[in-house]
């Protein structure tokens, strides 16, 4: 585990070296406070969201609908962008071979690069979610939120719940960032992973709206970005929650297996 | 009790679909060789270096060092260090955090020694340049001082001197001397003649996936014995008497002009410049040749043309084993 431990630091600090990084979560950042401003500036609500006419009520509100919005794409493709690189980049830099001869097992480098790109997902939830909710309190003011039950809850709760919806948000997260992975280590090239990824998570989604395939919807990944709204729901709706738990898992753990076998029996060769 | 040798590598095998990149090939570097592993371009040098420090699978045989089979895990790459085809670093760090990188890999104390590589590759004054913006001798050299940060017993190292301007050769083989010097089992990798020939005293030749000859270069050359070049008035005419006379064998022609042939002693040329004064050939010129590393390289490494040669020095190496 130490070695992990060292290898991910350094995996870390090679992430905080490169553009792509700061691309993905400048993104992150960036949006929550365009869409506040845009809406105060057209002083419109986007009313065909869950959450949306609220956001002229309370900051709350800001994070809750650009989960919803994000969910499209954004969010998977900023997890895409270094998950879908973490291994190909060191197929492109053939670093593999200077890593892999050093007293560091492969298996240990694989952990440490999923954890890596595992953390940067987490990072830029966390940093979108932080700053829409400041720029939403900033323009709207902490205020109680109306849940989609109908009731209305304190502030102080509020912003619990909003925490706790950032956390479900992160299992498909996490999910989208494990396939990433695999098609980073398998394509052995950047660009095909991310848009891979990309087009992985929008053909799923694509799934979610065919006629007839509805039955399908439950065990999809793009539904399960919606799973969090069970926590905006008096009682809480665990249903969706513990069905993400698992749906989540469902498609991460495989991939992270495919890719980890992939990982420790490839040859690295000079290709 | 007898330690393991630093290379042993037994019947490895390596194929990619239908081309046999690496064919059976053994090996032995004992402990203190500066061992050569020689061959033109594509007769698998680097896959075999590759399966030596673990990157690919052999599809047979096994390959140890100092008795550890590299395959079950790092642990045999300990006192073992080097590079494969051209070292390769991450351009967006410098060359000093690259090092910080590869020692933190490491453990141990290899952090402790990053300065003091960087001053024998004479690379101190770049160390916080971003490894992007190196030369191609600059990455060489930074290939070399990571290699040193795991103090290697054993050190492979894949045509370290390839893309090198005149002086980053001179500059290279001066330190894979001076790291010879200093009891490290160097093997080396190239397609240089006088790379190898300046720095080996032993050699592997290795023709399409295949070991043609291992053993000591002064051996080698010994046993290829000695060729002369004749130049004559006429050549055509000298050909043909060379090819009737008994003790000649192996005519060909030479660059820049005249006849290169062997001979089975002094005897036998002697009685080939009476023969071609006899049949009206003016000699002008008729001197033994040392064979060079380079004609015995051809010869065990081209193709059909030098097949006899091939032959002989295949008789010798065995003879030598």
């Amino acid at each position: 585990m130490p070695r992990v431990l060292t290898v991910y630091r350094w995996e870390l600090r090679k992430l905080r070296a490169q553009k792509r990084t700061y691309l993905g979560l400048g993104a992150a950042a960036a949006v929550p406070i365009i869409f506040v401003t845009a809406l105060a500036i057209r002083n419109g609500e986007p009313r065909d969201v869950a959450f949306g006419r609220y956001v002229h009520d309370t900051g709350l509100a800001i994070p809750l609908v650009l989960l919803l919005f994000g969910s499209v794409w954004l969010f998977p493709l900023i997890t895409a962008l270094v998950a879908g690189d973490i291994v190909a980049a060191e197929d492109r830099d053939r670093t593999l071979k200077t890593i892999l001869t050093r007293s560091v097992e492969r298996q240990q480098v694989f952990a440490a690069k999923a954890l890596a790109a595992a953390s940067y997902a987490i990072a830029a939830i966390a940093l979108s979610g932080a700053v829409a909710l400041a720029a939403g309190i900033l323009a709207s003011g902490f205020n109680p939120i109306v849940t989609l039950s109908g009731t209305r809850v304190s502030a102080s709760h509020g912003l619990a719940l909003v925490g706790a919806s950032l956390l479900v948000y992160l299992l498909p997260i996490l999910a989208v960032a494990c396939i990433g992975l695999l098609f980073s280590t398998v394509f052995r090239n950047s660009a095909a992973a991310i848009v891979g990824t990309l087009m992985f998570s929008l053909l799923l989604q694509l799934i979610g709206i065919l006629p007839g395939l509805g039955g399908l919807q439950p065990y999809l990944l793009s539904t399960q970005f919606q799973a969090w709204q069970g926590f905006l729901r008096v009682p809480v709706d665990w249903a969706p929650i513990l069905r993400a738990l698992w749906v989540c898992a469902l498609y991460a753990v495989p991939a992270l297996l495919v890719a980890a076998i992939v990982f420790l029996r490839r040859d690295v060769a000079g290709e | 009790m007898p330690t393991a040798a630093p290379i042993e590598v037994r019947g490895l095998v390596k194929r990619y679909g239908e081309i046999l990149a690496v064919d059976h090939v053994d090996l032995t570097v004992e402990p203190g060789d500066v061992f050569g592993y020689l061959g033109p371009n594509g007769a698998g040098k680097t896959t075999s270096l590759r399966m030596m420090l673990g990157l690919i699978r052999p599809n047979e045989g096994s390959v140890r060092l100092f008795g550890r089979d590299p395959q079950l895990g790092v642990a045999a790459l300990e006192g073992v260090a080097g590079f494969v085809e051209a070292p390769a670093f991450y351009p967006y760090l410098s060359g000093r955090e690259n090092l910080r990188l590869c020692a933190a890999l490491d453990g141990g104390g290899a952090a402790e020694r990053i300065d003091e590589v960087l001053e024998i590759v004479e690379l101190r004054g770049r160390g916080k340049d971003r490894v992007g913006g190196y030369s191609h001798g600059m990455r060489q050299r930074l290939g070399i001082a990571s290699a040193l940060l795991r103090r290697p017993r054993l050190l492979l190292l894949d045509e370290p001197a390839t893309g090198l301007d005149p002086g980053g050769m001179r500059d290279m083989r001066e330190l894979i001397r001076d790291l010879a010097a200093r009891g490290i089992t160097v093997l080396l990798s190239s397609h240089l003649l006088v790379e190898v020939e300046e720095l080996c005293n032993r050699v592997a030749i290795v023709r399409s996936g295949r070991v043609v000859y291992e053993g000591l270069l002064a051996d080698l050359r010994d046993r290829a014995g000695v060729s002369y070049l004749l130049r004559t008035g006429d050549d055509a005419l000298a050909r043909r008497v060379c090819a009737a006379q008994a003790g000649i064998d192996e005519v060909h022609e030479a660059h820049p002009g005249g006849l290169l042939f062997r001979a089975s002693g002094e005897r036998a040329v002697g009685e080939l410049s009476l023969a071609l004064a006899e049949s009206g050939a003016p000699v002008l010129e008729l001197t033994p040749r040392q064979a060079s590393l380079e004609d015995l390289f051809f010869q065990l490494t081209e193709g059909d043309g030098a097949a006899a040669g091939a032959a002989r020095m295949a008789a010798a190496a065995e003879e030598l084993a």
